[in-house]
């Protein structure tokens, strides 16, 4: 009888590291030798982690392995959080991989869907960034990484300065199952300013023709933040903010969300709210978020990854953001998409479409963008159990009346214009995302954010309160009663909107005592990208596509 | 451009003001409100000029809902909209008319 052999992929391990020695001695990797090293160490139908989020990007090791000889080196299955980049589809139209299991594709989401229909991609899953980097763990776990960092020593020590985002947990998952870790840097330094990665997790190390790319992605100009923006923000910071205190929260990305940021030190503080609200932050560095922490409204932030322009700012702020020994920003895209599941009480963000359930979605017919984080972020945390008066009060509500066991509940809202640009309605009697669903085969729709998640929205007509709602029929007058002059909202009954404002389950702006005749742009506290860096004391450096000075 | 012309019959009447109020800038996604007195045999008239065709039937819901909530006669508003949300034409209508009630007060 054989024996079973119990390390075949440590020894599969060993065979690649003494092929690629073929190609280079040591970890130092000229750039150019890069393609070739590919060719020894990745195998056909090897899982392939490539590092990029919609931050910074593995740029340069996409582009070598987009030009491997597809004789060589086929069939892989990617393993990645984002697919940005026109690299990131060229391996699958070179053929050199054949499946993908990732979180998010927004810039190339169009291009997506048609390789789809073509055949020449197949989606394993798509996730969000939790599921996937759980899956790491589980049954993806990748057999060869291709990861970003700012800078490496010749031990491989790697420092990734303010954008350590998702490479902790990519390398964490591949160096400790047998496999191999190749990492672009910017620059390879006698000296890092802080150790990120432990070199002996790294097996390569190359030094990128050009810097990794990084995106401005979290940066909203607030010249151009509308009214109606203002009037929905000033209703989130008094009938959501302060009546529920809360003080631990994520914001979604959008001008809806800065709009919000850049009440605090105008409107929240009129309203007397500074130190009551809005003190702990999940969030990346947003600038629109610089006036309220120069205000003293935010006590701390802790970011998935930075933002570019942000980071004297934030090395100069130490006690709001966490930062290492070297000054600079730290962030964990896993961490922080845990703290905020578990440790924020409130979400808000904004979707494309929601239907009468109050289900949304981000999905267009023609385009597969995929999750990201939004699904873990705005969503109840069923496995929380400490508690807070913000989950507290909203538990109640959702149990009053009721005879259940008592317990919490996370506060998600949905904050969103009634109508897009060029009159897309944003309440739907059905979402893109079925017609997705049939058209690419998959087993459920791409739905955001549930329904049965939700406790609020906000439109320009008001906010609906789904906490206090208690038959599916209440749930939908309620939706029908802010979705304005959408089909959906046309079809409401204007008496059962009418009881259920009577019962606060519906609530206009003049219920909130918010005076829409202040909504206009004077209330926000920066009302240009100049006006943040004056708050920033200079500090804060726009990038190029910012500034207009 | 499309023109759309809508008449209501409404029971208020404020005839002691002759000047009209302009009220929002045209540009992308904005509008211009004008409201005016006139002489309308107790009527309140609507012409509505707009760059994006087939929405006569959201424009009557919203202006249903503008004129219920004042209910002013012998009003003539002027509409030009250049691809305005109805959440942004409820704002600058409440907004010319809140500029027109101060004026004629």
């Amino acid at each position: 009888m054989a024996i079973k052999k119990w390390d075949t992929q440590a020894e599969n391990r060993r065979a690649r590291l003494l092929r690629a020695s073929s190609v280079c001695k040591g970890k130092i990797v000229p750039a150019d030798r890069v393609t070739a090293l590919f060719e020894e160490v990745i195998e056909p139908g090897d899982r392939v982690c490539l590092e990029g989020n919609n931050q910074k990007q593995a740029d340069f090791l996409a582009r070598c392995l987009a030009q491997v000889d597809p004789q060589r080196v086929y069939d892989l299955h990617m393993v990645q959080s984002v697919i940005a980049l026109p690299s990131h589809i060229e391996l699958f139209e070179r053929g050199i991989a054949h499946k993908v299991d990732f979180s998010y594709s927004g810039p190339m989401g169009t291009r997506m869907a048609q390789l789809v229909a073509d055949g020449k991609i197949k989606i394993g899953a798509i996730h969000t960034y939790l599921e996937l980097f759980g899956r790491y763990f589980i049954d993806l776990t990748p057999k060869v990484s291709l990861i970003v960092a700012h800078s490496a020593d010749r031990q491989g020590n790697l420092y990734t300065g303010p954008n350590t985002e998702d490479t902790p947990t990519i390398v964490e998952a591949t160096a400790f199952k047998s496999g191999i870790v190749i990492a672009q840097v910017n620059q390879i330094v006698e000296t890092l300013p802080r150790v990120d990665i432990p070199g002996d997790w790294i097996d390569y190390v190359t030094q990128a023709p050009t810097p990794h790319a990084l995106e401005p992605l979290f940066t909203r100009d607030p010249a151009q933040i509308s009214e109606i923006q203002i009037l929905m923000a000033m209703m989130v910071i008094k009938g959501i903010y302060a009546k529920y205190d809360v003080n631990r929260l994520n914001h979604g990305v959008g001008f809806n969300a800065a709009a919000i940021e850049l009440l605090l030190p105008t409107y929240a503080q009129s309203l007397g709210l500074k130190g009551k609200i809005c003190r702990h932050w999940m969030l990346n560095p947003h600038p629109t978020l610089i006036p309220a922490i120069e205000a003293g409204f935010v006590e701390s932030v802790y970011s998935p990854g930075s933002e570019l322009g942000m980071e004297d700012y934030v090395s100069a702020r130490p006690d709001v953001f966490f930062t290492g020994s070297d000054g600079s920003q730290r962030s964990n895209r896993a961490f922080s998409h845990a703290a905020g599941h578990y440790a924020c009480d409130l979400f808000i963000g904004s979707s494309l479409q929601m239907d009468l359930q109050g289900n949304s979605s981000t999905v267009t017919l023609d385009r597969i963008t995929g999750f990201g984080g939004a699904p873990n972020l705005g969503a109840d945390a069923r496995g929380r159990r400490h508690v807070s008066p913000t989950w507290l009060k909203a538990g109640r509500e959702a149990q009053s009346g009721l005879s259940t066991t008592p317990r919490g509940r996370k506060l998600v809202v949905q904050i969103m214009e009634t109508y897009r640009e060029h009159m897309q309605p944003a309440f739907v009697e059905r979402l893109d995302a079925w017609e997705m669903m049939e058209k690419t085969g998959m087993e459920l729709p791409p739905i955001m954010v549930y329904g049965d998640d939700v406790s609020h929205i906000v439109t320009e007509e008001g906010i609906a309160n789904l906490l206090l709602c208690r038959t599916e029929e209440e749930r939908n007058d309620a939706i029908r009663g802010v979705a304005g002059y959408t089909p959906l909202g046309l079809g409401r009954s204007h008496s059962a909107v009418e009881n259920l404002r009577d019962r606060g389950i519906v609530s206009r702006p003049e219920d909130l005592g918010v005076d829409h005749r202040m909504a206009t742009r004077d209330l926000l506290a920066a009302r240009t990208v100049k006006e943040l860096v004056h708050w920033s004391g200079g500090l804060y450096q726009p990038p190029k596509s910012f500034r207009n000075w | 451009m499309e023109h759309l012309q809508f008449e209501f019959e409404c029971s208020g009447n404020r005839e002691d003001s002759q000047q009209a109020t302009l009220s929002g800038v045209v540009s992308s996604g904005n509008l211009e409100v004008m409201l005016e007195n006139a002489d309308l045999n107790g009527l309140c008239r609507i012409n509505v000029s707009t760059s994006a065709q087939g929405f006569g039937e959201i424009w009557q819901a919203v202006l249903n809902d503008f004129v219920a909530r004042y209910n002013l006669a012998n009003l003539q508003i002027s509409i030009n909209d250049g691809g305005a949300t109805p959440a942004v034409v409820c704002l600058r209508l409440d907004q010319a008319m809140e500029e027109y009630l101060e004026i004629s007060t």
